[in-house]
């Protein structure tokens, strides 16, 4: 029984990996840049549902959309101010570093703002748990909140980059961002677009993995963002159904290395499954291997 | 300069060289004076060492990312390793032989088993490309610290015990001693480094880059960068070059951890000063010096190490004025558009004075 409700936890903290992911890998199938900063927006995510419900009591509902709104807005200005004047630069290296320096800014705004003590969330769930097999096993209200939430975005995301119209133009942009724009597709604002969505997606990432890990510090997302970027290249990075495959999976063995290898060494084990992953095939599991040629 | 120049007739590089080491050596007079003349705050004073420190680990991470041409955020790995091999050696060996030889030869050792980490790490990691070659180096960069942190040796007069779970599980004798205390690390190392000993070892890595990037060996690395197929096609051995760069990078950042064992009293693998913030901070003090420029990675690393000390009397908003100049830096410097208008700047009011385009 206990196995089983490990396979949950870590089904649930690993569609927080996906969600986080998804927007690591939109961005980077379309910006060709690893935004060392969206781990930090998660951050944000969970300061502004923070600050909404328990310090002005205000419903969680509308905590929420305020955090999805501002994450929006705010991954939207970082790529307009950080990211869009480099996106020509000589070393693809320069918005990197730009990034981590948006990291950074972002972790000690929050530390002036909110201080360096860690805030204790109070969950914005309000489903109550679910008991099966006479109680042995009971899966929290968070746990389901999250899996249901994760599987809803993965296919609301799955339908729009496929059915719509901006959706194919952020396919076509992040295949050829030249022939994009000869055919007629408006590159910056699909870019902007992407950083929209992946933002909020982050907003959301963090009121779960702050509902189920009720714990806020200006840094609670940088490991978060680190295992969800794993968790993106585990799956080919790019690719939106590997992003999910990969996160879900990076939760599985997260959870499952803590509770039958060793606590502490749970990192390490996620780390060396990706290497070996990665060593096996080395575009991750859905990534295209493209063919370099002279 | 230009007299004797004139006289040996040094060429471009040597030149260029020798104006490197230069600089360290005016760095290490102008802190000497400092020193003396009493104006450096105790803050300032014990920065010296670790501005040391980092100057090694970005001029050798300068080398796997500059001159091999790969992203590798796992540089504080290797000065984990080397740090704690170090520390370890110095441990043991403390009164058997003169502190001297013995830190000589800790930092040897760190060397060689950061080097070799840094060998079996590149062997699998070098056949990735890009950012996966940078996610599993920065993986790698993780267990190390993730590892050391479950480490536990002791020793007593049966010799060595070793264990992954606790202290007492390692069943020592009575007079044993627990040398490496897992998440405790390491307690009780010599202090002995000293600015002077950071110079002087900036100055044999420095000797040792910059040789290897002007020899035979450095042009092959360089060409694997520039075109890896193009240098494979007329024979150069991919692998082993690679290896070799990479190798080298991480004895030197191990050397560093040494340096860095021997600075403190306790060791231990925390995330701020073995993990991939430590990594990604080196790789900020490379591309701000400018990629494959040895000598940028100096004066960044100097710079950016003193700059939030510099800044310690905004108090609360140092952090965040060190981003804002980190992002202002990098807009500035690398934009196509900020480099056209510093172009135009250049010409409409410099246009007199004469500007080497492109040589720093």
């Amino acid at each position: 029984m206990s196995f089983i409700s490990y396979l949950i936890n870590g089904i649930s903290l690993g569609s927080v990996y996906a969600i986080i992911a998804l927007g690591y890998t939109m961005v980077y199938g379309i910006a060709k840049m690893l935004n060392f900063a969206h781990g930090d927006v998660i951050m944000v995510g969970g300061f502004v549902v923070f600050t909404i419900v328990s310090t002005y009591g205000l419903p969680p509902i509308l905590g929420i959309a305020i955090a999805i709104v501002i994450c929006t807005a705010l991954g939207m200005i970082i790529e307009r101010v950080a990211y869009k004047p480099l996106r020509n630069a000589a070393s693809p290296l320069a918005v990197l570093i730009t990034a981590i320096g948006v990291s950074y800014l972002l972790q000690n705004a929050a530390l002036l703002i909110f201080g360096a003590n860690t805030k204790s969330f109070t969950s914005v769930v309000s489903v109550p748990p679910l008991k099966l097999a006479e109680g042995q096993l009971i899966i929290s209200g968070e746990t389901i909140v999250t899996i249901i939430s994760g599987i809803i975005i993965m296919i609301f995301l799955t339908l729009f980059v496929h059915k719509t119209k901006a959706g194919q133009a952020m396919l076509a942009v992040s295949e050829d961002k030249g022939a994009a724009q000869l055919m007629g597709i408006n590159v910056n604002g699909t870019i902007a677009l992407t950083f929209a969505i992946g933002s909020a997606l982050a907003a959301v990432a963090g009121v779960l993995l702050c509902s189920a890990y009720p714990s806020l510090t200006p840094y609670t997302g940088a490991m978060p963002g680190i295992k969800a970027f794993v968790a993106a290249v585990f799956g080919g990075i790019g690719s939106i159904p590997g992003a999910m495959i990969g996160g879900i999976l990076l939760g599985i063995i997260e959870i499952l290395g803590k509770a039958y290898i060793s606590s502490q060494m749970a990192d390490a084990i996620v780390f060396a499954v990706l290497i070996i992953v990665l060593l096996v095939k080395p575009t991750g599991i859905l990534g295209k291997n493209i063919q370099e040629k002279v | 300069m230009n007299k004797k120049n004139s006289k040996f007739q040094l060429n471009k590089t040597t030149k260029s060289n020798f104006i490197t080491y230069l600089l360290v050596i005016a760095i290490y007079l102008i802190v000497q004076i400092l020193l003396a003349g009493g104006h450096m705050s105790s803050l300032m004073e014990g920065l010296l060492v670790p501005l040391c420190i980092y100057v090694m680990l970005a001029v050798s991470l300068n080398l796997t990312v500059g001159i091999l041409g790969e992203l590798s955020l796992g540089h504080a790995g290797f000065m984990c390793v080397g740090a704690f091999s170090g520390a370890f050696f110095s441990k043991c060996m403390q009164g058997a032989m003169p502190d001297g030889i013995r830190f000589l030869l800790a930092l040897m050792i760190g060397a060689v088993v950061a080097g070799i980490f840094g060998i079996l790490i590149g062997i699998p990691v070098l056949r990735l490309k890009g950012d996966y070659l940078a996610i599993v180096t920065l993986a790698f960069g993780e267990i190390i610290k993730n590892l050391v942190n479950v480490l536990y040796i002791g020793r007593d007069k049966n010799g060595f015990h070793f264990s992954m779970k606790d202290s007492i599980s390692l069943h020592l004798e009575e007079d044993g001693e627990v040398i490496i205390n897992g998440a405790q690390g390491i307690t009780g190392t010599p202090h002995d480094a000293s600015f002077t000993v950071g110079i002087i070892l900036i100055l044999i890595s420095l000797a040792i880059i910059l040789n290897l990037i002007h020899s035979r060996d450095g042009r092959a690395i360089m060409s694997i960068r520039d075109n890896r197929i193009a240098a494979e096609s007329v024979g150069i051995h991919i692998t082993k070059y690679k290896l070799m760069a990479f190798s080298i990078s991480a004895a030197i950042a191990g050397v560093a951890g040494v340096l860095y064992a021997h600075n403190l009293s306790t060791l231990t693998a925390l995330p701020k000063n073995f993990g991939y913030n430590m990594s990604i901070m080196i790789l900020v003090y490379v591309v701000l010096g400018g990629i494959g420029n040895i000598r940028g990675s100096i004066i960044s690393a100097v710079v950016l190490t003193l700059l939030p000390e510099l800044l310690r009397g905004l108090s609360d908003y140092r952090m965040l004025i060190y981003a804002i100049v980190l992002i202002a830096m990098m807009l500035l410097n690398w934009s196509p558009k900020a480099i056209e208008w510093k172009e135009r700047v250049r010409e409409k009011y410099f246009s007199g004075l004469k500007f080497k385009k492109g040589v720093k």
